[in-house]
C-alpha cells in the first residue's frame, strides 16, 4: 500500500485515493500529420519500462482530482518525490549514479 | 530418460525408491550452441522442447536466472481456454490447447490437465452481446462454446449465486466445456525432462547480463557465468523482456505490471469448473488439493518487485464474495505477485527484431499460461527456420507501427 503525498492537496493519503497513469514526460508530437509511422507508434505504444527508476503520471481520482508526477523506484517501489505538471524531476536514472544516494 | 509408468512406480517401491534417476542434469555451459533460449519458465522449456523434438536443433540452452518455471510458472492461477475473439488470436491459442489435450502422452509426464469447462460470466446486457459474438466467432473457428442463460449456469456451478438480488446479477455465461487447468509445475518439469532427455542444456541460476552484437548480427550473451555464444536467441522472460531488450538496444511495447493471487485453505470439493468474471473484476477455481486458487488483476503502476497492493486484492476479494457468498468466511492461505509484461492490444509479441538472430516470444500480460505449449511450438518453428511461424506471422512487432492490432481486451484485457 502506497502513501502518497499529493502535492496538490499537500497532504499523505492512502493509494485507493490515487490511480496511476503510466510513463510521465511522454510529449505529444507538435504535429502529427508530419510524423511517420515508426514516430507514431513511438508516441502511442513504446515505453521505457525501465527496472529502477521510473518517472510516472499519478491521478488524485478521488481527491482533488489532477495529474501529477512521481519519481518511483520499481523493484523496490520507494516513491523518491512527487512533482506537479509541468516540472521536471530531481531524481534521475543518471543523477542516482553520479550522486550516489538521493 | 527414465520412462515413467504404472509399472515403474510398483518397481521403485520395490527397491525402496532408491533407483528414480533426476529428471535433468545440471550440465556446464559449452561455449557455443546453435541456440540460446533466455528464460527457463514454461514457455521457454516449451521452445527448447519442441526444438529438439520437432524441428531437429538439438544443440540449444536454456539460461534462467534462478530456477526453472520459478517465475510466472509457477504464479499463475492455472487456467486454460481457447475462446479467444479475433481469428489470428483464436489460432494461437487453439493451437495451444489442442496440444494441451494430448501433453501427457506427449511428455511421458502427467500434466494434470483437467478439462473441467470454463465459465465467462456475463453481468449486463452488453456483455452477454460480447458473449454472443465471442461464442459466434470461436465456433466459426472450430472452438467449442456456448451461450448460456442464468439457469444453465446455475445448473453447472450451483455455488454461485445466480439471484437477481446481487449488485450485479448473472445474466449468463459463454461456456468452454474443453478448457479447465493443469498443474503448472509439472509443465515447467514436464517440458524440462523432454528437453534435456532430448539433449538440450537446462542451465539454471546463471543470468543473462549483455547481448554481444556485431554488425547487427547476435553473436551470443553475456552472462554471469561467462559468454556464451549462439547465432540464434530467443527471449522468453515475461515482465524482464523489456530489460533483456535494452541490453540489445531495442525498445518494445510493454509494460511491466505485479500481477497478484491467492489460495485459500483447503476446503472439501465444492467448485468443479472454472469461473471467471471480467465485470465485477474476479477469477476462482479449486485446486485438487482443495484450495480455492484465485485470481486478481494487474496493480495498475509499473513494477519489477513481485508483489504488488492491497486494494487489488481487497478489490478481488469483493468480487468473489459477491460471486460466491459461501466463500466469505475461508481465510486465505497465502498471496504472492509475479510481473506480467502487458501489452497495448492484449496480444502477445512473437517477433524477430532489428537485430539479426535476436527474437522475442513476450507481451503475453495476464494469460501466458495456457498458451504455454502453442507458444513454445510456433516459437520453436519460428527460431529455427529463421521466419515466423504461420500462426506467429500476425504476433510481430510490427504490428504496432502499421496499424494492424489484434485487440483482444474484449476476450482477455481482464480474466485469465
Amino acid at each position: 500500500m502506497f502513501h502518497i503525498y499529493c502535492p496538490y492537496c499537500g497532504e499523505h493519503r492512502e493509494e485507493n485515493e490515487f490511480r496511476p497513469k503510466g510513463q510521465a514526460h511522454i510529449m505529444r508530437p507538435k504535429d502529427p500529420e508530419s510524423c511517420s509511422d515508426e514516430e507514431w507508434a513511438d508516441y502511442l505504444f513504446f515505453r521505457d519500462n525501465p527496472k529502477g527508476i521510473h518517472h510516472e503520471m499519478w491521478v488524485h481520482a478521488t481527491g482533488c482530482r489532477k495529474f501529477f508526477n512521481m519519481t518511483r523506484d520499481t523493484v523496490s517501489y520507494e516513491i523518491l518525490e512527487v512533482y506537479k505538471m509541468g516540472e521536471q524531476p530531481k531524481i534521475t536514472a543518471a543523477s542516482r549514479v553520479v550522486g550516489g544516494e538521493k | 530418460m527414465q520412462r515413467y509408468s504404472g509399472f515403474g512406480l510398483a518397481k521403485h517401491a520395490l527397491t525402496h525408491n532408491e533407483n528414480w534417476q533426476r529428471m535433468w542434469r545440471n550440465p556446464v555451459p559449452k561455449k557455443k550452441y546453435d541456440v540460446i533460449i533466455v528464460g527457463g519458465g514454461g514457455h521457454g522449456l516449451a521452445t527448447a522442447y519442441y526444438l529438439a523434438k520437432e524441428c531437429g536443433v538439438t544443440n540449444v540452452a536454456v539460461i534462467e536466472k534462478g530456477w526453472l518455471g520459478g517465475g510466472n510458472t509457477a504464479r499463475n492461477t492455472t487456467i486454460v481456454r481457447s475462446n479467444y475473439l479475433w481469428d489470428e488470436a483464436a489460432a494461437l491459442y487453439e493451437h495451444s490447447m489442442k496440444l494441451w489435450e494430448g501433453l501427457s502422452l506427449d511428455l511421458n509426464y502427467n500434466v494434470m490437465f483437467s478439462q473441467r469447462g470454463v465459465l465467462n460470466l456475463g453481468h449486463t446486457l452488453q456483455d452477454m452481446r460480447d458473449i454472443q459474438r465471442r461464442v459466434n466467432a470461436n465456433r466459426l473457428n472450430g472452438i467449442d462454446g456456448e451461450v448460456l442463460d442464468a439457469q444453465q449456469v446455475k445448473e453447472i456451478c450451483p455455488v454461485l449465486d445466480c439471484s437477481p438480488n446481487t449488485r450485479y446479477p448473472v445474466l449468463g455465461a459463454s461456456w468452454q466445456p474443453r478448457g479447465g487447468v493443469a498443474r503448472h509445475d509439472a509443465v515447467a518439469w514436464g517440458y524440462a525432462r523432454g528437453a534435456d532427455a532430448l539433449g538440450v542444456d537446462l542451465i539454471q541460476q546463471t543470468e543473462v547480463v549483455g547481448m554481444r552484437i556485431e554488425d547487427g548480427q547476435i553473436i551470443g550473451v553475456e552472462t554471469t557465468r561467462g559468454f556464451i555464444g549462439a547465432e540464434t536467441v530467443g527471449c522468453v522472460a515475461a515482465g524482464n523482456s523489456s530489460v533483456l531488450a535494452k541490453m540489445a538496444g531495442i525498445k518494445l511495447p510493454l509494460e511491466s505490471h505485479p500481477l497478484q493471487a491467492l489460495v485459500s485453505e483447503p476446503i472439501k470439493p465444492v467448485l468443479d469448473t472454472v469461473v471467471m468474471s471480467n465485470h465485477v473484476h474476479g477469477y476462482c477455481s479449486q485446486s485438487d488439493k482443495g484450495d480455492l486458487v484465485i485470481g486478481a488483476g494487474i496493480d495498475g503502476y509499473n513494477g519489477y518487485g513481485q508483489r504488488g497492493s492491497y486494494p487489488t486484492i481487497e478489490h478481488t476479494l469483493q468480487a468473489i464474495v459477491e460471486m460466491f457468498p459461501t466463500f466469505s468466511r475461508v481465510r486465505m492461505n497465502r498471496q504472492w505477485g509475479g510481473i506480467v509484461d502487458t501489452c497495448p492490444d492484449a496480444c502477445p509479441i512473437l517477433s524477430a527484431t532489428p537485430v539479426k538472430g535476436l527474437f522475442f516470444n513476450c507481451g503475453w500480460g495476464t494469460g501466458g499460461f495456457k498458451a504455454t505449449p502453442g507458444s513454445g511450438n510456433v516459437f520453436a518453428w519460428t527460431l529455427a527456420k529463421g521466419v515466423a511461424h504461420p500462426i506467429a506471422a500476425p504476433f510481430s512487432i510490427d504490428r504496432f507501427v502499421s496499424g494492424k492490432l489484434i485487440d483482444e481486451h474484449g476476450a482477455a484485457g481482464v480474466a485469465h
